[in-house]
């Protein structure tokens, strides 16, 4: 038996949360095929067959992939199951929206958000907002998992010389639903999930032009941007801002958060971040109890300044 | 149109929850539980549908023990018409929950399931996911706006690159994200009123289930605590630290 993992690509490049799944299916100790649904695209191909450790790319390559269904998705990892004891892609929006749809057609109850594989049915994961990490033990004999990938090294994107496979894509019985349009977030920012910096706003900022003050230091920084909840709520940033349970985890090398009192729902997004720095005027925000540098300023003074000291 | 509500009863979201002193699983014991907040929104919602004209009537469900009433009870309060809880004692996994609500769907003959797209306690998101599988139903999950539109739906979707827009043909699941709507409180004469409502209850028995643990908890433990750090005076002294002490920048 071997491992699946979906790989997941803008039909231009292969993302890295993908390189991260991998590297969590290496701990399985199983061959690991790489699961690519695509629009014919050969760049994501290549990138998939490079990735060190995959040993197949199964290239599902039909022009319904241009946008990705679920339905369509499971369709085609039902049609491979027989071949596949564990079926692993990331705890992004799209593993969310896609794994858990292929494992009730396995009949397999799904375990989300692994950060942890102890040994092939032994996984560790936060619950309760990760308030607690609980260790679950499947005996199921077929697995499907969803990786948080920041819990996981990549594995290298080079290197691999993995065989491609053409597979016929399987149609997707009565599907009712489709695409009609995407509002995707221009940046030329490194993207969130994978930044090594992260400045983060919270309601302190106010609104959404002072976000340009935070802009302005992760210019300096070459960091990704954030918000909490609340400042999404506010309509100061677009909803992929959010960080925390219900929005991104991020674990950067350091992680900025100006005004943001540190929630709890928050801190379960970024608080295994290796060097976090919390800007509040109020001393007492539970944001200070994760800092390793808690500075109590007012974050308009505090910004500019820092932008100028970068 | 009706609309089918799955409700969890969870610990409100307030409330830190620490594991038990034995490790083996979580301590709810005093722990004020309530609706899931994202299964407010799916009631919120519905209730949007009925008052626009778009729904007839709404109908929540919810598996567990007597105390679950307390949150059907609240769910009425707020303007679904009637209740049905699915009595078990046994804590089921969102597979599980899956089929049983295939099984209430296929009794009701809803035209449109909407739900919490994850509970706040076991962090899966996948009951909506599933239940659309076993039910060969369209779903669009993390939703941030629904139109109906005939007999289609159109949702917008929350999505780690900014929003996706989909269509689905009636009956659909849609699971709800937190910007969908803002949920309402219920009034004192309608929380009086909802005691009236019928509430129905079933036995897994009746629904012709076996259900079984597949994956087991053997270990809850806290995460490993930050050690709090130090608190600088000003912007130089923290770049200083973040230069030479953390050096990460």
């Amino acid at each position: 038996m071997k491992t699946l993992v979906i790989a997941e690509h803008n039909n231009q490049n292969l993302s890295a949360a993908t390189l991260s799944v991998v590297d969590a299916a290496k701990k399985l100790g199983r061959d690991i095929d790489l699961l690519v649904a695509n629009n014919s695209c050969s760049s994501v191909l290549d990138e998939a067959k490079s990735v060190e450790g995959v040993s197949t790319v199964l290239d599902f390559s039909h022009e319904k992939f241009a946008n990705e269904i679920a339905e369509d998705i499971a369709a085609c990892v039902v049609s491979v199951k027989d071949d596949y004891d564990f079926f692993l892609t990331s705890s992004s929006t799209s593993g969310k929206n896609n794994l858990p749809r292929v494992a009730a057609l396995l009949d397999i109850q799904q375990i989300s958000e692994v950060t942890e594989i102890l040994d092939e049915k032994t996984f560790k994961k936060p619950i309760y907002a990760g308030s607690c990490i609980a260790t679950v033990q499947s005996t199921q004999e077929k697995n499907a998992l969803t990786i948080r990938t920041t819990s996981f090294e990549k594995a290298s994107g080079a290197g691999g010389s993995a065989n491609v496979i053409t597979k016929d894509v399987p149609e997707t019985e009565s599907r009712k639903s489709g695409f009609v349009k995407n509002e995707l977030t221009v940046s030329d920012r490194p993207e969130l999930t994978s930044a090594d910096i992260v400045v983060s706003g919270g309601r302190g900022m106010q609104n959404g032009e002072n976000f340009a003050l935070l802009e302005a230091v992760a210019t300096k920084l070459n960091a990704a941007v954030g918000a909490s909840r609340a400042a999404v709520d506010s309509g100061f940033v677009p909803n992929d801002y959010q960080v925390g349970q219900t929005g991104k985890s991020v674990a950067p090398n350091l992680y900025i958060a100006v005004g943001i009192s540190g929630a709890i729902q928050h801190l379960a997004g970024m608080k295994d971040s290796k060097t976090i720095v919390a800007i509040n005027k109020d001393e007492e925000a539970p944001i200070f109890k994760v800092a390793d540098y808690g500075l109590v300023a007012d974050l308009f003074e505090a910004l500019p300044d820092l932008e100028s000291k970068l | 149109m009706k609309i089918l509500i799955p409700i969890k009863r969870v610990n409100d979201y307030n409330v830190k929850v620490r594991p038990n002193q034995a490790n083996t699983d979580v301590d709810l014991s005093n722990v004020k539980m309530a609706m899931n907040p994202f299964c407010e929104i799916a009631v919120e919602e519905a209730i949007r549908l009925k008052e626009s004209g778009k729904a007839e009537e709404i109908v929540v469900v919810t598996i567990g023990d007597d105390k679950h009433q307390e949150q059907l009870r609240t769910a009425l309060a707020l303007g679904a018409d009637r209740a049905l809880l699915v009595k078990t004692d046994t804590i089921l996994q969102p597979l599980d929950v899956a089929k049983i609500l295939t099984k209430v769907y296929e009794k009701e003959a809803a035209d449109l399931v909407i739900m919490g797209k994850v509970g706040i306690d076991g962090d899966h998101n996948q009951t909506g996911q599933m239940f659309a599988a076993l039910t060969n139903l369209p779903q669009a999950t993390f939703a941030s706006k629904v139109e109906i539109d005939g007999n289609n739906v159109q949702v917008t979707r929350e999505i780690d690159g900014g929003l996706e827009t989909l269509t689905a043909e009636m009956p659909a699941v849609i699971t709800t994200d937190l910007r969908l709507n803002e949920p309402r409180y219920a009034s004192l004469p309608n929380i009086m009123k909802a005691k009236r409502k019928p509430l129905e209850e079933l036995s897994l028995g009746e629904l012709g289930l076996d259900v079984a643990t597949k994956v087991n908890t053997i270990k809850v433990e806290s995460p490993p605590e930050r050690q709090e750090g130090v608190k600088v005076e000003t912007v130089d002294q923290l770049v200083d630290k973040l230069k030479n002490e953390a050096k990460v920048i």
